[in-house]
């Protein structure tokens, strides 16, 4: 009988699962919008990995659940994403001592230990400055899908200034540059830079230290990523999946229940 | 946590701001006097001594917030918007039954809140300095107090003689020792009650209008729970970490934060808070000057409206030490200027004493439940 670990990560936006062997290696993992349904997309999530692999519910020995939808998630433990965050992490990049993680609803940045503790974190406030949710409102309001962002970004020679920070006077500033004439690529320049600058902020106020490890959803954006490593002045290191760092720290804990 | 059977006593402190609207209905209809405070710099021993009733007025819901911003602006703390919807709508019953109202210069929003709150209310604004050490501040401050004993002489048409204002200083001196016996129960290893608990009877005591009563009243509590501790009976985990709390004054819906933390598998030993320890630890000096001892004790308040706020740190150090606090956790209003800037003196203090510090800032909403949950979670974590 295999013996399979899951790390669920029930998040804003999207849910992640990762399953681990007895060795800690990734067996499989995957994604999917969550949402409203987030623990019955979670389920379903885990059980089609598993079947895909040819597994059993049984040959789940332990399972760690984590992100916003973690509490009533079936899991023997939850852990919050933070610690999750950190154990991922410092498992792909022992050398990791701060982390940027931009998710949906919120950002966060965490200082590790050399061993991999936690030493202090921060999170943004009670607004979408600085999250996926600031990227999609600026999206929808160019008319660009999400995943353009980053490319068009790249184009620009300039980025244009978006000087407001509230997600909901920023749009306005951005439609007011459109009805001026400026480029979608000058525009999306600036709205990397904006979501970069806000984050950058809460990163010095909790102290950056190299090695630097950018992940959550947001890392996928190539324009958000090239602003913060101007903005913190560092270079980023970032895993291939960004999106399910945490959901394999919570496979780590899982291991080791 | 596990629910636990709570000593009704308890209860009785739970209900006490209901309980309280009655209590005052009738104090006002044998003829009584009602003075309503907002801060803890109000010298109730004042209104105490003119024989009337000093009544907290600090709102703690969001209720009353859309009434306020027509007026007050949007972005300003929520104890101030609140207190005043409560004032203008009339939907507090204790700013209602007050015939007085006494306010200090303490924060901005406050003090320009009070010139609109007094164009309405029959309300007696006190000059708070902001600066405890000098004697220029200390003399004003001193002055202030006999400003604020002519006024309640005055609206309440009574004469204060030394021996109402001494025995008013003694009663109030008696509760402050009572309640500071009953927070220290919780130095205990594991502490006999939680936080909640704890919170509970801090806040309620403040809506029990007859002080000997009351004393009496939190001397059983004590004695109760000092016996179920004889008996050996353990309502917190001895394992549960134990937090301190400061900052921003908290009650009702910041209720939420030590809701979050014990839920987390911690426990609030102690509040250093202005509904907790603060106002209660330092006594009035009862072999001075009346007066002078009043204005020399209140003026020691360590609040973020003063600069430099060194009692503050001091008070948190010397808690930290005395309740074995594992980890210091700073509740913060939004748009509470002073407490938000002072964090950073705050960090940096804990920091060089190697006690874990996190600060919170939220406000009368539940919409942040869920992060609150996440950043309390991962700051245990982090001290497991």
């Amino acid at each position: 009988m295999a013996k399979i670990f899951a790390g669920v990560d029930i998040g804003s936006l999207t849910v992640k699962v990762v399953l681990l062997n007895e060795d800690k290696e990734i067996i499989a993992y995957d994604s999917a919008r969550g949402g409203y349904q987030g623990r019955d997309v979670a389920t379903n999530l885990l059980e089609k990995l598993l079947a895909q692999h040819g597994l059993h519910k049984d040959d789940v020995q332990g399972t760690v659940a984590t992100g916003y939808g973690r509490v009533n998630f079936p899991a023997e433990k939850d852990v919050s994403e933070i610690s999750c965050q950190a154990r991922g992490i410092h498992y792909l990049f022992p050398g990791a001592r701060t982390i940027i993680d931009i998710g949906g609803q919120d950002s966060k940045v965490i200082q590790l230990l050399p061993n991999g503790r936690v030493g202090e974190f921060a999170m943004n406030d009670k607004c979408a400055a600085g999250t996926g949710r600031f990227l999609e409102v600026m999206a929808s309001a160019l008319e660009v899908n999400l995943q353009e962002i980053g490319d068009y970004a790249a184009k620009a020679e300039n980025a244009t200034e978006i000087s407001s920070f509230c997600t909901v006077f920023a749009e306005s500033e951005v439609i007011t540059h459109v009805s001026a004439g400026k480029p979608k690529e000058e525009i999306l320049a600036g709205v990397c830079y904006s979501v970069a600058s806000r984050v950058a902020t809460l990163a010095q106020r909790v102290g950056i230290m190299p090695d630097v490890v950018f992940t959550g959803g947001v890392a996928c954006n190539e324009g958000v990523k090239k602003a913060l490593a101007q903005e913190i002045n560092q270079p980023l290191l970032t895993y291939e999946e960004p999106v399910i760092t945490a959901a394999l720290g919570a496979a780590l804990y899982a291991v080791n229940l | 946590m596990s629910e636990i059977k709570l000593p009704s006593q308890f209860e009785s402190f739970g209900d006490a701001r209901k309980q309280g609207f009655i209590a005052v209905k009738n104090l006002k209809e044998q003829g009584k006097k009602v003075a309503g405070v907002f801060c803890t710099y109000a010298p109730v021993e004042l209104v105490l001594a003119a024989g009337a009733v000093p009544i907290g007025l600090c709102a703690f819901s969001d209720e009353t917030i859309p009434e306020a911003e027509k007026e007050l602006p949007r972005n300003l703390c929520p104890l101030v918007k609140s207190s005043y919807g409560f004032a203008i709508t009339d939907k507090c019953p204790y700013m209602y039954f007050s015939d007085l109202m006494i306010g200090e210069t303490t924060c901005d929003g406050k003090k320009k809140m009070y010139e609109l709150l007094g164009e309405i209310k029959n309300l007696h604004v006190m000059q708070l300095p902001q600066t405890q050490e000098d004697e220029a501040s200390q003399e004003l401050w001193y002055k202030e107090v006999l400003r604020l004993k002519e006024r309640i002489e005055r609206d309440f048409g009574v004469t204060i003689t030394d021996e109402d204002i001494k025995r008013a200083i003694k009663l109030k001196n008696e509760e402050r020792k009572v309640l500071k016996e009953f927070y220290e129960l919780s130095k205990a290893c594991p502490p006999p009650i939680t936080g909640s608990e704890q919170l509970k009877v801090l806040y309620g005591s403040q809506f029990k209008f007859d002080q000997e009563a009351k004393i009496q009243e939190i001397r059983e509590l004590i004695e109760k729970i000092k016996a179920d501790m004889a008996n050996g009976v353990e309502n917190v985990s001895k394992s549960a970490k134990r937090i301190l709390i400061t900052g921003c004054p908290l009650a009702g819906v910041t209720e939420k934060i030590v809701k979050a933390i014990e839920e987390s598998g911690g426990v609030v030993v102690a509040y250093e808070n202005c509904i907790g320890i603060k106002p209660i630890e330092n006594l009035v000096d009862e072999t001075m000057d009346p007066y002078k001892a009043i204005a020399d004790r209140y003026l020691k308040i360590g609040c973020s409206v003063m600069t430099p706020n060194n009692n503050r740190l001091e008070l948190l150090s010397r808690l930290v030490k005395e309740f074995k606090v594992d980890g210091v956790v700073e509740m913060t209003l939004q748009a509470c200027h002073t407490y938000n800037l002072e964090t950073a003196t705050i960090r940096k203090h804990l920091q060089k004493e190697d006690v874990p510090f996190i600060s919170i800032e939220t406000d009368y909403s539940t919409s942040d439940v869920a992060q609150l949950k996440t950043r309390l979670a991962a700051f245990f974590e982090m001290l497991a």
